[in-house]
């Protein structure tokens, strides 16, 4: 591929989503990467019986991206043909699962903020 | 635990990370890498296709006051990498279609029709409606003809009937191969996938189409129901030899026979016949299926011009530029880029996407007086779909040498899932960046 800028990667994912789809997408991941920094910066701890919550979703955040990535583009784990594919399907699903888990203890601290047995 | 939250050192040292994260994107962005010149030239671009209209977008960028005219009497723009995937009932015609104008950028005048004749003496170009056009500097990027006419008793109005179908004429056509190539899949027989003698546009989808086919049959359980035979006029499966082999074994695999040097002439539609010519005389196959792929040539409008090559490619027309710089060999003002230019290797839209930065430079320089040593090199990849989820990412130059856009981490030569996902997610995505001139 020529030129894989920065610049050429924001063009490609704009076509794959649409702009505002993509932007929005963006933006949500922000606001959500945010808003976990935010709790943990206010809380001034991590706690861990959110942090279990949010583990506990990891697999279903791994295995609901692995199932939809397979979906979208008609395939299937026969598909697997070398390393490099089982790297993707990895990354998909560590992403998936880190994804679920930011949010899950986001929306918790969020929503309930004052759970003293914590600290 | 309480104190006051504006005087929060963390607070605001997450308030500066966020800043800085913001700083960090907008630098990222790189700025336009060129001044632009300014000029008064007048550009005509020949065709709106892929190669025509990245280059319009691109120009609009690098040229201050340049008058850049581009005609084409096509409304629609076909995205042609999505025809295999539409002739295999993977994707609905309308994946492919699109609307000439709304890829091109203001400032850029369209011509809703098409040239009938090119004047390089003169720089002139005549279109069907009698207007005349001068230019300074002519693109040549009219795509090339599908001479369906050339195949005895073959018409396009039997796409789709009687177990014949032919993806390269259009989407709705690659639609109804799908329909005749659906029916063998259920009912089974013989399967005849061809490709023509001339030079030809992705000489990887007549593999494709016939990888898929198999594919589909096998998943749908009738592949014992039916023989495959790929027939080419070619000697071996592919013009890059390493590439070759691999088709070779991946036929053997798959049990497709083959049917080296042959070239398709005549069919016989009622009779669901085919015949062949072969060094060693014609050949008949009879066949339930089969798929036709004419020969290809460049536009009639562009073989009266006398910009062909005159010793080469004699029955097909191609423009003779220089293979590294795509200028004209005879008329340094011309330009041909894409499916017409008259190089040995490159008709896919992948080149194009190399071949489009190579003539930009080119004519940007000649412009503003300079020179500039930006070459093409042959550059062509295909996403070899092997079956439904799995594809190799073929790459190569003029060389038949593999050039690998992640060596190391994306073999050429292995059917890979990530391929696939590669053709299935991103490839319209960055054709259509590319378009833009982004890509």
């Amino acid at each position: 591929m020529k030129d894989l800028t920065f610049e050429t990667l924001i063009a490609v994912f704009e076509e794959i989503f649409g702009r505002g789809l993509f932007w929005t997408m963006v933006i949500l991941a922000a606001v959500i990467t945010l808003a976990y920094f935010y709790v943990l910066i206010r809380d001034r701890a991590v706690s861990w019986r959110k942090f279990l919550w949010a583990q506990l979703s990891m697999p279903i955040g791994a295995v609901a991206a692995v199932l939809f990535v397979q979906k979208v583009t008609r395939s299937g784990f026969a598909d697997i043909g070398g390393p490099i594919d089982v790297i993707v399907l990895l990354g998909v699903a560590v992403a998936g699962a880190v994804g679920l888990a930011v949010l899950v203890y986001t929306a918790e601290s969020l929503l309930w903020p004052k759970s003293d047995s914590d600290s | 635990m309480s104190h006051d939250r504006t005087n929060d050192p963390g607070r605001r040292r997450f308030l500066g990370l966020a800043a800085g994260a913001g700083a960090l994107a907008a630098t990222g962005l790189p700025g336009r890498p060129h001044a632009q010149v300014a000029t008064k030239a007048r550009i005509v671009i020949l065709g709106a296709g892929a190669a025509g209209t990245a280059l319009a977008n691109r120009l609009v960028e690098r040229l201050e006051g340049a008058q850049i005219t581009i005609v084409d009497g096509g409304a629609q723009h076909w995205y042609q990498p999505g025809f295999s995937l539409i002739a295999a009932g993977l994707k609905p015609p309308s994946y492919s279609v699109s609307r000439t104008a709304d890829w091109l950028p203001a400032g850029v005048t369209l011509k809703p029709e098409n040239a009938a004749a090119i004047d390089p003496e003169a720089r002139t170009i005549a279109l069907q409606s009698g207007e005349t056009l001068r230019y300074d500097y002519l693109i040549v990027a009219t795509g090339l003809v599908l001479d369906h006419g050339a195949i005895e008793g073959f018409s396009l109005d039997m796409v789709g009937e009687n177990g014949i179908g032919a993806l390269y004429a259009g989407p709705d056509y690659a639609a109804r191969t799908w329909k005749a190539a659906s029916k063998f899949i259920d009912e089974g027989g013989s399967g005849l996938f061809t490709r023509p003698a001339t030079e030809m546009k992705c000489a990887g989808a007549p593999l494709k189409h016939t990888f898929l086919i198999d594919d589909l049959a096998r998943k749908a359980g009738t592949r014992g129901k039916s023989d495959f035979v790929y027939a080419a006029p070619q000697q071996s499966l592919f013009g890059v030899p390493i590439v070759a082999e691999k088709v070779r074994m991946l036929f053997g695999d798959r049990g497709i026979g083959t049917g080296m040097q042959e070239t398709l002439t005549s069919i016989e539609p009622g009779a669901k016949r085919a015949t062949f010519q072969t060094p060693n005389g014609r050949v008949e196959r009879a066949y339930d299926y089969l798929h036709v792929i004419p020969p290809q040539r460049a536009p009639e409008v562009v073989r009266q011009s006398g910009l062909s090559w005159a010793d080469k490619w004699t029955d097909q027309g191609w423009v003779e530029v220089d293979m590294h710089s795509l200028r004209h060999r005879r008329y340094p003002d011309i330009f041909a880029v894409g499916d017409v230019a008259g190089v040995p290797k490159g008709k896919t839209a992948a080149s194009v996407k190399w071949q489009v930065p190579v003539v930009e430079e080119h004519l940007v320089a000649q412009i503003a007086g300079d020179t500039t040593d930006a070459s093409y090199n042959g550059y062509t990849s295909c996403p070899l779909i092997t079956r439904v989820g799995r594809a190799m990412l073929i790459e190569f130059d003029y060389n038949n040498n593999l050039t690998p856009s992640f060596p190391g981490i994306i073999a050429p030569l292995e059917e890979l899932w990530i391929s696939w996902l590669m053709k299935e997610i991103a490839l319209k995505a960055t054709y259509n960046a590319m378009l833009r001139g982004k890509a």
